[in-house]
């Protein structure tokens, strides 16, 4: 269990992050977005107990980070921005000064280590030194060492920044084998990433929490939120195709994109258009070689939710 | 402890993961030798000791010791490794006291190295070797002295040419404290009390009574002292500004 409360973080006069506050439970995979600057990293950075903050609480799995840091840190395995590691040490070399540090021993550290070398395929490298490696090597290098002591919490920055698609997939995996029992929590920009990995999102903008939701619940907030696309076949019908939709009582808005010869039908908020469009299509014969019903686009709302501004925030 | 000692021994490899830990030995050796015997005057004094060989040690450790301490925390901060340090379950004393460790064993391994002038010397007469083992300790205890100001001055940044230029300078003026023509340029103007403390203050005061073959209580605290005190600002100055 993650628990935050009030937590801020002020240089001088700017607030880099501001009253931020949210429960985090075993299973869940929490997703903090936000542009960059929006006060993520800064988040994180107190969660791990790295930064101090200003005001405010952190507890992991009950220990308090500020007054009891050494145990709250025990049970936290993180992964700082751009994956850091000691550059002049080899793979295996590195991981044994974590597992020292994390307090493995014997059997169970050599059996530990085996287990993240293999999970990240980092075999093949494990005897070079760690500067010589590749980007998504020194990637997976920072996940190993944050796995290393099988946490009950896994902190990770931008985990798959860097990584080639194979490499992200394989990443994305991982996370979601360790999310049975744990908690884990990533950034990241990357709006896929939400869908793949996360049980939950946040959506922090200008070191504000301004959105708390699933995924799919985010998507709702989307106008595109059962709007209703068809691409055609040809542009034999296209204009006539817009003005039918445009006339529909559920119809909002119709976007035309007349390149690719598709239409977006905004719904009514509430209003579910789909049923009267299709009936329309199989009335009027038009060409369409495709339809769908669209859940809602992610990146619409955030552009929504972290550019409006302050006054009309969503605070939840 | 167990702590301590896991970071202290991964610092001590780190020194030699790279030439610039042969490169220093070699370098600390050859000067060590050229003072001794050219400019020392080893030979020409004639005597079975090693006062031209200890009594340069503090301007050999004002150039070359900055050079061990600088890249002790200025390094952390520029890859970014000091965050990860930092999140694991250690606390920052551990960590302080791990790195300057094994800075310190580094530098008593180059002393160590020096023991072919202590053959020299021993071949050539039969010197007071207690006297030459007091001397060892001083030299190594005045090093972890340095050591302690360099440390805290690479923790106060990320750059590595900063840290040594500051950490050259602040132990410069530990070692003026304790010269003739500077305490009677402050005598003119200070007390007799605050010239003694000034005085007091310099590793020469300390350094050449232990060279001479004295242990004295209170030498051994002053060092013990200052490497306290500077380890204490190590910290602090880390927990103010970690993110840096």
């Amino acid at each position: 269990m993650i628990k935050t409360q009030g937590l801020s973080k002020r240089y001088g006069a700017t607030v880099a992050v501001d009253d931020i506050s949210f429960t985090v439970a075993p299973g869940e995979v929490l997703g903090f977005l936000g542009p960059n600057g929006a006060g993520k990293t800064t988040t994180m950075r107190m969660i791990a107990g790295f930064i101090t903050p200003s005001s405010g609480t952190v507890s992991v799995s009950g220990h308090d980070v500020l007054q009891d840091p050494v145990r709250a840190k025990a049970c936290i395995g993180y992964m700082p921005e751009g994956a850091p590691s000691y550059g002049e040490m080899t793979v295996a070399e590195f991981l044994d000064f974590i597992a020292d540090l994390r307090g493995l021993r014997g059997e169970q550290r050599s059996r530990r280590k085996s287990t993240v070398i293999e999970r990240l395929a980092l075999a093949p490298v494990a005897d070079q030194v760690i500067e010589t490696l590749s980007k998504g090597f020194r990637r997976r290098v920072g996940l190993a060492q944050a796995l290393i002591h099988d946490p009950q919490v896994l902190i990770l920055d931008e985990p798959t920044d860097g990584l080639d698609p194979n490499q992200k997939h394989e990443v994305r995996r991982l996370i979601n084998d360790l999310s049975k029992d744990k908690i884990v929590i990533v950034s990241t920009h990357i709006l896929e990433e939400v869908h793949a990995v996360c049980t939950r999102a946040v959506i922090i903008s200008q070191g504000r929490l301004v959105a708390d939701d699933t995924p799919r619940a985010l998507e709702a907030r989307s106008r595109y939120h059962n709007a209703v696309t068809l691409r055609f076949d040809s542009n034999a019908q296209f204009a006539a195709a817009r003005r039918d939709l445009q006339a529909l009582p559920e119809v909002q808005q119709v976007e035309a994109d007349e390149r690719a010869w598709v239409l977006t039908a905004v719904p009514k908020p509430g209003a579910i258009a789909l049923p009267a469009i299709s009936a329309l299509v199989m009335n009027n014969q038009w060409p369409v070689a495709e339809l769908h019903l669209e859940s809602g686009r992610l990146d619409e709302v955030f552009r929504s939710i972290t550019q409006a501004p302050a006054a009309s925030q969503v605070r939840l | 402890m167990n702590q301590t000692l896991s970071v202290l021994r991964r610092e001590l490899r780190s020194y030699f993961a790279t030439p610039l830990a042969y490169v220093f030995i070699v370098i600390f050796l050859v000067l060590a030798g050229v003072f001794t015997f050219q400019i020392g005057g080893f030979f020409e004094r004639g005597q079975a000791d090693l006062k031209s060989f200890f009594r340069w040690h503090p301007w050999l450790y004002l150039v070359l010791i900055p050079a061990i301490s600088m890249r002790l925390w200025a390094e952390e901060r520029n890859s970014g490794s000091i965050e990860l340090l930092m999140t694991l379950p250690l606390t920052l004393g551990q960590a302080v006291l791990g790195k300057f460790l094994a800075a310190w064993f580094f530098a008593g391994i180059a002393l160590l190295l020096t023991f072919p002038i202590w053959i020299t010397v021993n071949y050539l007469g039969s010197p007071d070797n207690g006297a030459i083992l007091a001397a060892y300790i001083g030299s190594w205890l005045m090093a972890g002295g340095f050591l302690a100001i360099g440390a805290c001055l690479s923790a106060a940044t990320r750059n590595q040419v900063i840290a040594f230029i500051t950490a050259a300078l602040v132990c410069f003026l530990f070692l003026l404290a304790g010269f003739p023509f500077v305490l009677d340029f402050v005598r003119g103007i200070l007390p007799q009390s605050l010239v003694e403390a000034i005085a007091s203050l310099s590793f020469f005061t300390h350094f050449d009574a232990i060279s001479k073959g004295v242990i004295d209580l209170r030498d051994l605290l002053y060092f013990a002292a200052l490497i306290g005190f500077w380890l204490t600002a190590t910290a602090l100055v880390l927990d103010m500004k970690k993110a840096d």
